[in-house]
C-alpha cells in the first residue's frame, strides 16, 4: 500500500510541474516583457506612419510649386521641416521610447512638420486651379488619411504604454520589475503640443 | 446622536413629512447613516453611468450588413444592399458594411469609424479586409473606413474620389439611398475590378481553415507529456506495476478511462474548426479584422 502511494506521487510529478508552470505564468511574470513587446510594435507603427507622411511631401511640394511658385516661404518651410524631421528620425537612438530627451526632440520635429504642412494646405486654398488639380486632390486626401493614421497609431501607442507603465508600478508587476526586470524603464508617451491642438488658420 | 440626524430620522418637525422609506430601519434613527451612505453611493453609481458612455462610444449593434441606425434607408434599398454585400463577401471575403449613425456622440467621424471597425471586427482575421461606409445625416458627413488589408486597393485617394464623385452629389440632391447604393457599387467595382487580383484573392480565401500548425504542436506537446508519463511509470518496480494494474479504478493507470477519454477528446478538436469566425448562416458578424485609420471622409 505504501509503495502504491509513493507511485501515485511519482506519477503526479509531470502534472505538478505543468500546473506549477501555469501558476507562475498566471501570476504575471510574463506581463512585463509581453507588454514591452507590444509597446515596441506600436512604436514602430508610429514611426512607420510618420515616415509615410514624410514620403508624401516631396510630391506635394512639387505639385503646389507648379501652381503657386510665389509661395516660396511656405514651401521652403515645409521642405526644411521635412528634412529636419527625417534627420531626427534617422539619428533616433534605439532607446528613444525610454529616453525623455530624445523623445521630446522627435516629437518637436514632427510637430513642426505638422504645423508647416497645415500652413501649406491653408495657402493652397487661395489657388482655385491648384485646388481642382486631380493630382493635388489625391495628394491632399492621402495626406489627410496619413494624418488620421498617425493620430490612431499615437493613440494605440499611448494606450499600450499606459498598460506597460502601470504594470511596472502596480502589484504584482512591481515585484517582477524590481527583481527580474530591473532594466525595464517606464516608456515615454506623447503630450499634446500647443501647435498641434491649434487648427491651421485659413485666411481669405 | 446629533440634532441634525435626529431631525432627518423622525418626521419633519414643522411639515410633518415622513422620511423617505429608503430602508426599513430608516425610522429607528440608528440606521440613518447607512441609508444616507447608500443614497450617496447610488447617486455615485448614476453619475458613473452618466459619465461612462461619454468616455467610451456607444456603438450601435451589428444587426446585419446594413446597420441603419439613423433610419434613412427604405427596406427595399436595405435588402438590395445586403444582397450585394453578401455577394461581395462570397466572392472576395471582403466584408463591406454600410452604417448610418444618428449622431457622432461628440467625436469625429474618423474616430468613430475606427472604433466601429475595431469594435465590430469587420474583415477577416489576418487579412483585415473590412470596409465601412459611414453616413451621418445629422452632421452631413460621410466616411469610408478602410481596413489595413485593403489600404493598397482602396487607397485614400480612390476612397476620396468615390466619396466626392459618386456619393456627395446625390446626397446634395437629397438622394441618400441613391448615393449609398452608388457608393457601394463603386467600392465593389474597385474591390473586384482587377480580374487577376480578384482571382488571386479568391484563391487565397481561407476555407474553414484548420490550423494544422497549432494542432501539430499540441499533438507534439501531448506526445512528450505521454512519453514522460510512460517513462516514469515504466521506471517503477514491476511488482508495483502489477499491483497497480489490478487496481484498475486508479485514475493514473494507462488503461483507465480517464487517460483514453482525454486523448480521444483532444483529437476531435471541436474548438478549432471555427477559426474563420464568420458563419455563412443567417447572422452576420465581423471576422476579426482590424483598422488603422485608412480611408477618406467628406461632407455635403
Amino acid at each position: 500500500m505504501n509503495y502504491a502511494w509513493s507511485a501515485l506521487c511519482l506519477a503526479r510529478i509531470p502534472v505538478l510541474v505543468a500546473s506549477l508552470a501555469l501558476l507562475v505564468g498566471g501570476c504575471g511574470v510574463n506581463n512585463i516583457p509581453s507588454y514591452e513587446e507590444s509597446a515596441k510594435a506600436d512604436w514602430s507603427q508610429v514611426l512607420n506612419q510618420y515616415q509615410r507622411r514624410a514620403d508624401l511631401i516631396p510630391n506635394l511640394v512639387e505639385t503646389v510649386k507648379g501652381y503657386a511658385a510665389q509661395e516660396r516661404q511656405v514651401l521652403e518651410e515645409v521642405t526644411n521641416a521635412r528634412a529636419r524631421a527625417t534627420q531626427v528620425q534617422v539619428q533616433i537612438p534605439p532607446d528613444v521610447v525610454t529616453n525623455p530627451e530624445a523623445f521630446k526632440r522627435f516629437q518637436e520635429a514632427q510637430a513642426q512638420l505638422t504645423g508647416a504642412l497645415g500652413r501649406l494646405l491653408a495657402v493652397s486654398e487661395r489657388y482655385p486651379d491648384l485646388k481642382s488639380n486631380q493630382n493635388f486632390l489625391a495628394l491632399q486626401s492621402q495626406l489627410e488619411g496619413t494624418e488620421n493614421r498617425i493620430a490612431i497609431a499615437r493613440r494605440d501607442y499611448i494606450e499600450v504604454v499606459r498598460r506597460y507603465n502601470t504594470e511596472l508600478r502596480t502589484f504584482p508587476g512591481v515585484v517582477w520589475a524590481s527583481t527580474l526586470y530591473r532594466n525595464n524603464k517606464p516608456m515615454e508617451t506623447f503630450t499634446v503640443a500647443e501647435d498641434v491642438t491649434r487648427p491651421p488658420q485659413v485666411k481669405f | 446622536m446629533s440634532a441634525a440626524s435626529q431631525s432627518e430620522a423622525g418626521p419633519h418637525p414643522t411639515l410633518g413629512i415622513p422620511p423617505l422609506p429608503l430602508a426599513a430601519e430608516g425610522r429607528s434613527g440608528r440606521r440613518v447613516l447607512p441609508a444616507r451612505t447608500a443614497h450617496i453611493l447610488l447617486s455615485f453609481v448614476f453619475l458613473l453611468l452618466a459619465v461612462v458612455p461619454a468616455l467610451a462610444l456607444n456603438l450601435p449593434a451589428l444587426s446585419g450588413r446594413v446597420v441603419d441606425d439613423a433610419n434613412i434607408l427604405d427596406p427595399a434599398t436595405r435588402t438590395a444592399l445586403t444582397q450585394k454585400l453578401a455577394e461581395l463577401e462570397a466572392k472576395t471575403t471582403d466584408q463591406l458594411v454600410v452604417v448610418t449613425l444618428r449622431s457622432l456622440q461628440g467625436t469625429s467621424i474618423e474616430d468613430f469609424g475606427v472604433e466601429l471597425g475595431r469594435g465590430w471586427r469587420i474583415g477577416q482575421q489576418g487579412k483585415n479586409n473590412g470596409v465601412l461606409l459611414i453616413v451621418v445625416p445629422s452632421e452631413r458627413k460621410v466616411r469610408m473606413e478602410v481596413g489595413y488589408g485593403l489600404e493598397g486597393t482602396l487607397t485614400d485617394a480612390v476612397s476620396k474620389l468615390i466619396i466626392e464623385n459618386a456619393i456627395i452629389p446625390r446626397f446634395r440632391a437629397n438622394d441618400i439611398a441613391g448615393g449609398v447604393t452608388r457608393g457601394v457599387d463603386d467600392i465593389i467595382s474597385v474591390l473586384t475590378g482587377d480580374a487577376e487580383e480578384w482571382k488571386q484573392r479568391a484563391a487565397r480565401r481561407p476555407d474553414p481553415a484548420t490550423p494544422w500548425g497549432t494542432i501539430l504542436m499540441l499533438m507534439l506537446a501531448l506526445g512528450v507529456f505521454a512519453l514522460v508519463f510512460v517513462m516514469i511509470v515504466g521506471a517503477m518496480p514491476s511488482h508495483l506495476n502489477n499491483r497497480r494494474r489490478r487496481r484498475s479504478a486508479s485514475p493514473w493507470s494507462p488503461e483507465s478511462s480517464w487517460w483514453s477519454g482525454s486523448s480521444g477528446g483532444f483529437s476531435s478538436g471541436g474548438g478549432f474548426s471555427d477559426a474563420g469566425g464568420f458563419s455563412g448562416g443567417g447572422g452576420f458578424s465581423g471576422g476579426g479584422g482590424s483598422f488603422g485609420g485608412g480611408g477618406a471622409s467628406g461632407s455635403w
